[in-house]
Parts: C-alpha cells; structure tokens; sequence
C-alpha cells in the first residue's frame, strides 16, 4: 500500500491554485500547513481586535477546494490553520460545509496547545499575549483513528501534521524510531509547498518548466518509511536532487539532530535517489527518541515601529540619502520623542547586504549609485511617539537635500506594532494532560 | 590555487528560527564541498556578515547532500515580529554570505559551474 500525501500549503497566505491540481492527481490525504512563527504573531493581532479571530481566515477556501475529494471519502484534510483559536477554526469550518450542504462528514478539532492557562507554573511573563506548544502528532491520529475527515488543530510541529497519516494508515509504533523520523522528514520535504518543486530555488531558478505554474508537492509513502517526492503530472516546477535537498536542510540547525515532538531525526543519514521525471526517492532516515520537553513559543509587545522611505536620484545619492536619515534622527532629538533603536538602510547601496558591500571599493573605482533609497526605521515604546518622529519627513520635500524622488504612492505611515516572540521549554506531562480531540459529525 | 566568490562555487537558503538565522550553502560536487568545508569555517562566515549577526555561528556538515549549515545566533534584529529590517526574515543574507571570496584549487575553481540568470530585456 502507497499513501499518497499532498503538501497544499506552506505558509498563510499561500496559493490556493496548485492545490486543485494536488487533489485531481489523486490524493490520499490534502496537509495545510499554515503557521509559521510569524503567523502566530500576526494571528495574535487578529485576535486582540476580535475574540473570534486567531485562526487563518483563507482555511474555509480549502475547506470548500477539497470537500468533493473529502465528500466522496478520496481524500481526509489535516490542517494547522486553527491558530491560537482553534475552536472558532473547527466552528468555521462545520459552518462551511453545512453552507455547502454537506452531511455525515467528521471533523475534529485538536485543542490544548495553548498554555496560557498553565502561566503560573511555566512562568509566563505578565504581558504574554500567546503561549503555545508544538503538540506532535499523537492527538491527530487519534483522530484519525475516531474516523475524522477534517482535522483542525493550533500549534502541531509543522512536519507531525504529516507524520500522523502515515503512523494511522501503517500503524507504527511510537518508538519505531527510524520510522517515525522518516515520516518527519516526509513532512518536513512537504510542509513548505513550492518551495521543494523548483520554488525559491537557488540553482537555475530561470529553467523551472512553466515558472508561473510551480505545482505543490506529493509524497508518495511506503510502509517502510521511504517514499518518492513528486508533483502532479502536467504541472510547473521540477522536483530534482538540487530542489529536494535545498528543502531537506532548510530551517532544521543540526542536520544530524532534527527536532521534532515525535522523533529527532538525522538528515545526514538518508539517500537522495534522483528517479528523473521529477520524482526523487529519499530512503534510509535514522531517527532517535524526541527531547524530553515541549517546544513552546511565547509572544510579548515589544514597543512600535514607525518607518520612512527617502529616495535620491545621482549625483550623490548616498550623501544626500545619509542628510536625509541625520535630518529624521536630528529633529527626533530636538523634540524630545523618546526612540529606543535606529535601524538605517540605503537601498540601491547596500540595503540588503550591509557590511558584506566593500563602499571603499565604490569610492576607489569612482561608481556611484544610480540611486538609493533609505529607509529609516525606529522603534519607540508607544504609537503615537513611533508616529511623531515620522512627522518631521515632510519637511524634506523642499527643505531637504535636494531631488528628493517618490518611492511609490503609498502614503500609509501608520505604526505597527513590534511583538517579542522566544522559544522555551515545556514540560510534556502538563501539555499532554490539557490536549483534547473533539468530533463533531456535520 | 584561485580567488572566486561563493556564488560561483554553491547555492543558498536561508531560514529563521526567533532571532536565529539558519542558512545553508549547496555545493555542486564533491570537490567543492571539499573545498567550501576546508575555508568556511563559523569564524570566517561570522567575520564576513559583521554587524549583521551579533551572536555565535555554529557550523554543520550534510556530506550526503555537500552542504554546511551555518546556524547563527542573534542575526534577525530581535526575531521577525520585533525586528525593525526590511527584511525582516533574514532571506537575504544567504545572498549576502555568496558575497564573500574563498581561495580554492585551480581545479575548483575550473569547474565552478554556477551559471549566471539570463536577464531578459
């Protein structure tokens, strides 16, 4: 028996195109990935302006893409897209498949990772806005198990979402090692859709077969823990050794030792067979036991950011860019607005490299910029400080170095605010005791 | 022996873990994997990206796959959600470290095939 598994998303806000093609190739299981650190943060700010909120607002558009595939029992939907609130992701779900008429399909609802509530014993800071553990992929495939459909949940480690089809369909035990690590690593080649099927590709990136259509991957899964990556016949992208070992190492630290709630795994033990016709088959992962603690992720506020954008034409650019960011830091001081960090950079110069650019190398050879853009950016501990300091910009469009040029027609200069998100340890039993599996037949 | 930039030796990925950057370089064969693993040492990467990364650069192996991880501490500002940088996940330091020039054998040097993006104008 091969399980085919299908990686339909790998951040929020990700396409909801390539995933039709996922589910027509014929999928055993569609897995929504949608949380990445920043997620959660910007989940987080949903939800201060609505109690309802915290979850992935598109999940009800994968809901409705794969209910024909889920409906006809093709296919089950895992999904991370529950947030910090997965119980408002479980109702809204329920809500579009009874829009849709659907009936007898199971959805579950994984809760518990929140632990906010056990703040006093994990000493949570007063201010914690969220507090979450990555759960592993036990609860979903209980789940599984109970016959669920869907299945929603909050924060599961990325690549356990994938892990839990594979543990429900060949039922491995939870201290086969070897076996377990290689279903981490099937999730994890999975988790970041595009990005193992030719997206984001640093070899020729310019030779992706129909670039405007890179296709989101599929493993194909066997019993003995190896499986062959692919992608949907007919699709863009490519899946070679190149793509699939860029992904393979992509976020994971120590190669050897990779984390994860159900197994650590070890990259550098596997084979990478390139098959052709962009399939690869990875074999041979060898896994140990997990760490004895959770991985929790706990966001504080951290102040807030204001930033302008100052844009100069040759001659000088960088000499007029540099007055411009001394004027905003100048008149920041001489009216007495509190900033507790500068962060300058000088687009078109060495914006994105910073001291890795030789300017004295510039200088020698008599280059200038054609241009450059500074940004300037500032962080100050309430909003209307962040938006006060931005005030004495306008001052330099005729009181300013000269030719200050437009970088757009966005206006919007409203501070955002900064949140602190850190990474802790939590103990197992006391996430464990608060985990929930809730099915609710539709 | 020869001076080229990395660029032209391997490829890159970048990700981020809280104010962790974890990058990843990919060489093209087994020489180059030789040689990147006999110049790139943490300190070299952490001396090249200066300012960028205030904290410890810890270096990794994958032979199977010829590549070395650098996995460095305090490099993204305070973490996505607090850092006050353009880019604010760090994507554009892999780019960055491709900056830096290495002295590799002839041989390697010869055989450096990373090919440049035809610019369609």
């Amino acid at each position: 028996m091969t399980v085919r598994i299908g990686g339909g998303q790998g951040f929020y806000g990700d396409g909801h195109e390539p995933v039709e093609a996922l589910l027509a190739d014929g999928l055993d299981y569609l897995v929504c990935e949608a949380l990445a650190e920043l997620t959660l943060a910007i989940l987080q700010k949903d939800r201060m302006r609505d109690e309802t909120l915290g979850y992935a607002k598109d999940l009800p558009l994968y809901v409705q893409q794969a209910l024909p595939y889920i409906a006809d029992g093709r296919t089950r939907f895992i999904t991370n897209a529950g947030g910090i609130n997965p119980v408002s992701a479980g109702r809204a779900v329920r809500e579009t498949l009874a829009a849709a008429g659907a009936t007898g399909i199971k959805v579950a609802t994984v809760v518990g990772d929140d632990v906010r509530p056990l703040g006093h014993q994990l000493e949570l800071p007063d201010d914690t806005l969220f507090a979450n553990a990555y759960l592993g992929a036990r609860p979903i495939v209980e789940a599984l198990d109970q016959g669920a459909h869907v299945v929603v949940t909050g924060r599961v480690a990325d690549a356990s979402l994938f892990l839990a089809p594979l543990v429900h369909e060949f039922r491995w035990s939870w201290d086969d090692w070897d076996r377990l690590a290689a279903g981490v690593t099937t999730g994890h080649l999975l988790e970041c859709s595009g990005q193992v099927t030719g997206g984001n590709f640093s070899g020729p990136w310019w030779e992706n077969p129909d670039a405007l259509d890179i296709a989101f991957p599929i493993g194909e899964c066997e019993e003995d823990g190896s499986f062959v990556l692919t992608k949907p016949a007919g699709t863009g992208g490519m899946v070679t050794f190149d793509t699939v070992r860029e992904q393979l190492l992509y976020e994971v630290h120590d190669p050897a030792a990779y984390l994860n709630p159900d197994a650590t795994c070890d990259f550098t033990s596997l084979t990478l067979d390139d098959l052709g016709g962009d399939r690869v088959r990875i074999s041979g992962v060898q896994g140990g036991p997990p760490p004895e603690t959770y991985k929790g992720l706990r966001c504080s506020p951290a102040g807030w950011s204001g930033e302008a954008r100052l844009g100069y034409p040759w001659p000088d650019a960088e000499a007029k860019a540099r007055a411009a960011i001394h004027f905003l830091k100048a008149k920041a001081e001489e009216r007495g607005l509190d900033v507790l960090e500068w962060h300058e950079e000088l687009f078109g110069l060495n914006g994105y490299g910073g001291p890795t650019v030789d300017l004295a190398e510039g200088d020698a050879t008599g280059w200038e910029p054609p241009e450059v853009i500074a940004r300037l950016a500032w962080r100050t501990a309430d909003a209307d400080t962040a938006r006060a300091v931005g005030g004495s910009a306008g001052v330099l469009g005729l009181s300013g170095p000269p030719a200050i040029s437009g970088v757009g027609r966005a206006r919007d200069t409203r501070p955002s605010q900064l949140l602190a998100v850190d990474a802790f340890p939590v103990a197992r039993d006391l996430v464990d005791a608060q985990v929930r599996v809730e099915i609710t037949e539709v | 022996m020869a001076t080229i930039e990395l660029r032209d030796l391997c490829g890159v990925r970048c990700g981020d873990k809280g104010d962790i950057s974890d990058l990843t370089l990919f060489a093209d064969d087994q020489a180059a994997y030789e040689a990147l693993r006999s110049v790139l040492t943490a300190d070299v990467v952490k001396a090249h990206l200066g300012s960028i990364v205030q904290g410890e650069v810890v270096r990794y192996e994958a032979e199977n796959v010829w590549a070395l991880k650098f996995v460095c501490q305090d490099a993204l500002g305070g973490g996505a959600p607090r850092s006050l940088r353009a880019d604010n996940l760090g994507k554009s330091l892999g780019s960055a470290l491709l900056r830096l020039r290495v002295a590799v054998t002839d041989a390697v040097a010869a055989s450096a095939s990373r090919r440049r993006a035809p610019v369609p104008r």
